[in-house]
């Protein structure tokens, strides 16, 4: 008989989850049957990952916005977050664990843009998790060769004059693109700097948005 | 024809280098479209262990990795967008010749 | 590879041809959560790095990432990993497997709504 999922509590007591109704998949079974020995042989616990699963989803844009708009306000901190991306992170009280990070800065004449071409390596612990386009075939393929037509496809046209720099995340650093300050928000607080700057924009797939 | 870039000697900012063209299986981390290409040293990060290595659980010298800065045309000839555009890439030591200086920008 | 092959590897994609990118992005789902999270969690801990968890998704080749979903490919590696490592065996997983599946036809039930 199916669960009614609004008003029955599972086994352990705990609401169902939307997708628990999901039909079971061989790869679901092995994620589960992996979790359980790996508690069962006192690798793990349920804690430890439940607090992984919570610390990753406070991960957002919400964070690399904090730090991007900091840099708009505050020079000297720019400064540093462009000599070490990382402990600029960290002085701000973020938790980037052990990635390595670096910013590239956007300026009237240059434009940067980052890509994995080899796998998925993307800045998760600043931004939280990358977008599916992000990880596609299409993406990775074509970031190197033809960016503009790329950017053009999120919308933005850049100038013959202006310079794109492609980033290829090929190692072990994390890639952060610092936009430029768009005109009409000079003179807003750090707070509300936050608000204009996008994920596709410290991807460099986009431009910071005056927010709706 | 270039030297390879040596483990105990890391190269300067601007240095002229090109990526080996070997092709090995495996787990690398120098990129086909690079190999061949020559840039410049952007800067050199830090010495890391070998990801070729560690892919295994074997154990992993370490290798100064570099920032590599190339120009879109020298890597994509006439099918560059704009050929002062640039592509940045780290490479590890092991898959970088040194250039003979005077090729030098 | 075909037989063919320069030695460029299926994953190695820069300037390769490709067609349009697709905006689609989903919602992660609670089971490609705790996926992440053991891959975190187990790299952590030294049974793995994340080049191994690399070089087995690279191993699984081309047809994997046109089939299979990105953190289905996660957990395939990051099994295989883990039995490389010895946190477990290939006889102790099908068990486990074996008893996951018996509880359920769904996500929930497989897992006892934990």
């Amino acid at each position: 008989m199916p669960h009614d999922h609004h008003d029955h509590l599972s086994p352990s007591g705990h609401p169902y989850r939307a997708d628990d109704d999901t039909p079971l998949s061989y790869w679901q079974t092995m994620e589960i049957a992996v979790r359980e020995l790996l508690v069962e042989k006192d690798i793990t616990t349920a804690e430890e990952i439940n607090a992984q699963i919570d610390a990753m989803d406070a991960r957002s844009p919400a964070i690399g916005a904090a730090v991007v708009a900091r840099a708009w306000c505050d020079p000297e901190f720019k400064i540093r977050l462009l000599a070490d991306a990382s402990a600029a992170s960290r002085e701000m009280g973020f938790d980037i664990g052990p990635m390595h990070l670096i910013a590239l800065e956007n300026t009237a004449n240059t434009h940067n843009i980052v890509v994995c071409t080899l796998c998925s390596c993307y800045p998760r612990n600043l931004l939280g998790l990358p977008p599916d386009w992000y990880k596609s075939r299409a993406y990775r393929s074509r970031a190197v060769v033809e960016p503009r037509k790329v950017l053009s496809e999120f919308g933005l046209t850049l100038p013959d004059e202006m310079q794109v720099r492609v980033h290829d995340s090929t190692a072990d650093m994390r890639y952060i693109v610092v936009p430029a300050q768009p005109e009409g928000s000079f003179g807003q607080t750090e707070e509300e700097l936050a608000a204009w700057i996008t994920r596709d924009s410290m991807i460099g797939v986009g431009l910071p948005q005056a927010p709706q | 024809m270039g030297t390879p870039a040596l483990a105990n000697e890391p190269l300067a900012v601007g240095t002229s280098v090109r990526i080996r063209t070997l092709m090995p299986p495996g787990h690398v981390r120098a990129p086909v479209y690079l190999r061949g290409k020559t840039g410049t040293i952007e800067r050199a990060i830090a010495p890391f262990k070998n990801p070729e290595q560690l892919a295994y659980g074997l154990p992993a010298k370490e290798h100064m990795l570099y920032r590599v800065r190339f120009r879109a045309g020298d890597v994509w000839d006439k099918n560059a967008e704009n050929p002062d555009d640039m592509i940045e890439a780290e490479i590890y030591a092991h898959w970088i010749e040194k250039m003979d200086q005077s090729h030098a920008a | 590879m075909d037989t063919q092959t320069d030695g460029r590897r299926w994953h190695d994609m820069g300037g390769q041809d490709a067609g349009p990118i697709c905006d689609a992005q989903h919602d992660f789902s609670f089971w490609e959560k705790r996926v992440d999270a053991l891959m975190v969690l187990c790299s952590g801990k030294g049974y793995f790095t994340v080049d191994g968890l690399r070089r087995v998704l690279e191993d699984m080749g081309e047809e994997a990432f046109e089939t299979m979903s990105y953190y289905e490919r996660w957990i395939a590696s990051i099994n295989q990993n883990l039995i490389e490592s010895g946190a477990y065996t290939t006889e102790e997983l099908a068990a486990q497997m074996a008893e996951v599946k018996a509880r359920g036809a769904t996500y929930g039930d497989a897992s006892l709504g934990k």
